[in-house]
């Protein structure tokens, strides 16, 4: 038999069921392999006795015919979600030693359906960041590298880039991640797997640490289109705790897969052709194209003219939340406290604050609260949300000709850390084909596609109407069929 | 639009964040080049346009008025740095 930790979660779901293994001996492996690669830095808190407990639970549960559809499979949990005690920090240092009471719907809802937690993945701080190194617990490692030879760390993406490192190297079989602008998506296609993005209101995002609150999404992350399947079918559903959640019936998307695209159209929207793509990303691109015609559909051209303001939209409209949401975090009912000698209670807010965010953190903050302050407010702040509305517009227009727009996931391959730090703009523009529909709130799945000629993955990404998550999958399977991407990193680690 | 270092202490006191004149100073050109940035909005011709508000239909529910959380105390100040007396304890605000 395979190793164990090279199995997806169908794969450990259906051998668990089938008594090949117990899933004791699953999560065991798991946490293993979990504590044998601290070097990728992927985990800010490991539980290999939850992941055990959630076993034997599991295993009690087989035996007595009671096992729930994800009875056996051991999961990390991005560091956004609240897990109930255990600590969840954003991978910030204001909420270093935090530890909730309760657990949020999503993880909660993995748990109840007989998943274990493996632990806490690290992720940029509060979910700011493309490149995972704004984390405080320090910078998340990819397990690829260049083929060069060279040792060059490189970037997993971000924000969910513990998640999308763990699951390349195989410590993991699948996780969560969170997407505001992109942030499972472009970790997904640095590393070689696959991430899905829901509609917005999908995934209930109660006990989710907001960063803003108009845009954030849970979304599963895992090896294969059809694990994603399973574990989003697991994860989304109404939720009277957020009232954004939608009240609409979750299907079996599992079930309903199918790589056949007969009859459907396919958009490619000539807005995505940026300056300066690699031309290998340009290549997979018609690669892609290729595969979907061979998949039964047909490809037309399509536009999306605001596309090149989606991204200066977003980094005023995710800031302007996030300066809000993280108001909350002033030293009072949880976290960090910072109380210099004879300071008073404003004195202590500032000083909590200084002390506790992040540099990127204290940016978006900055921005958002100019951005919202008199006399600005209309000039940035409601020109972004009329922007908007003409980026949804775009892709309403879009709809009427086509059922799913093909497009590369990011603009590039992983980076080496460190290449982007001293460039905050260049950082955002990794999320150019990501961000126009997060701001419409629409599904989008990201498969990895090939490598390129440095030996890193590359990735498409497809994106559907709202609530067409069985298109997008069905797509994305077509896509994953066809590419048969099977390389992976060698372990150094 | 670009900012100065009083405007970048000021937006830094707004936001409740402790800053020295030398990290204004700092982040001034930092935030002046993402401000330039996003200001490319501005050709943008959104006359006749509404803000987006919702970004999925979506319809609010009616519960039962009843009372459906609360009763934890203890819970809520597990994590809070300072507590006594079952109160969030803070520095003195009146003279």
């Amino acid at each position: 038999m395979a190793n164990i930790t090279d199995l997806g979660v169908a794969e450990i779901r259906d051998g668990f069921r089938a008594k090949d293994f117990s899933a004791r001996e699953v999560a065991g492996a798991f946490n293993d392999a979990v504590a044998g690669a601290e070097a990728l830095n992927c985990f800010i808190v490991t539980t290999p006795e939850k992941a055990l407990e959630a076993a034997d639970a599991a295993d009690s549960a087989l035996a007595a015919g009671t096992a729930g559809p994800l009875a056996g499979v051991p999961l990390g949990i991005k560091d956004l979600f609240c897990t109930k005690g255990v600590q969840s920090t954003a991978a910030s240092h204001i909420l270093e030693g935090f530890t909730p009471t309760y657990e949020s719907t999503v993880s909660g809802k993995l748990l109840e359906a007989g998943a274990g937690m493996l632990g806490k993945l690290n992720m940029d701080q509060f979910a700011m960041g493309s490149s995972n190194e704004t984390s405080y617990f320090g910078n998340v490692v990819s397990p690829w590298r260049r083929n060069d030879g060279g040792n060059t760390p490189m970037s997993p993406g971000g924000s969910s880039g513990g998640t999308s490192s763990a699951i390349a190297a195989h410590i993991v079989p699948a996780a969560t991640g969170t997407d505001t602008g992109g942030s499972i998506r472009q970790p997904a296609a640095f590393t070689g797997i696959c991430g899905m993005k829901p509609t917005y209101g999908r995934c209930s995002r109660w006990g989710i640490v907001a960063f803003a609150s108009s845009l954030d999404q849970a979304g599963p992350m895992a090896r294969s289109v059809k694990d994603c399947a399973i574990l989003l079918e697991a994860m989304a559903g109404y939720d009277p705790k957020d009232s954004t959640s939608l009240d609409e019936p979750v299907p079996s998307w599992e079930t309903a897969l199918s790589g056949d695209l007969t009859g459907k159209k396919i958009g490619i929207p000539k807005e995505y052709r940026v300056d300066n793509m690699p031309e290998e990303i340009d290549a997979l691109w018609k690669q892609g194209t290729e595969w979907l015609k061979d998949a039964g559909a047909e490809i037309v051209e399509v536009s999306l003219p605001h596309t090149k303001y989606a991204l200066p939209a977003y980094y005023i409209i995710a800031p302007a939340e996030a300066s809000a949401n993280l108001a909350r975090y002033d030293g009072v009912r949880y976290g960090l406290r910072e109380l210099p000698d004879g300071a008073n209670l404003q004195d202590m807010y500032a000083a909590t604050r200084a002390a506790g965010f992040g540099e990127e953190v204290k940016r978006r903050i900055m921005i958002g609260t100019y951005v919202l302050s008199a006399g600005f407010y209309d000039a940035y702040y409601t020109q972004a949300q009329k922007v908007r509305t003409l980026i949804v517009r775009d892709f309403d227009n879009a709809w009427a000709q086509c059922d799913y727009l093909l497009t590369p996931t990011a603009p590039s391959a992983a980076f080496g850390l460190g290449d982007l730090s001293d460039d905050p703009i260049a950082m955002y523009l990794n999320d150019v084909f990501t961000v126009p529909s997060s701001l419409a709130g629409l599904p989008a799945i990201a498969v990895p596609g090939g490598l390129d000629k440095q030996g890193l993955p590359l990735g498409l990404q497809v994106i559907g109407k709202a609530l067409d998550e069985q298109g997008v999958f069905n797509a994305g399977l077509a896509l994953e069929e066809r590419a048969g991407f099977s390389a992976r990193a060698e372990k150094w680690w | 639009m670009s900012v100065d270092t009083e405007t970048v202490l000021r937006i830094a006191n707004l936001a409740r964040i402790a800053m020295s004149e030398e990290e204004a100073e700092r982040l001034k050109p930092e935030l002046n080049n993402i401000l330039g940035w996003v200001e490319q909005l501005g050709e943008v011709d959104t006359s006749g346009v509404e803000p987006l508000a919702m970004v999925i239909a979506n319809h609010t529910h009616m519960r039962e008025d009843m009372v459906t959380d609360g009763d934890k105390r203890d819970e809520i100040l597990a994590n809070a740095p300072l507590a006594e007396h079952g109160f969030f304890a803070v520095p003195k605000v009146i003279e």
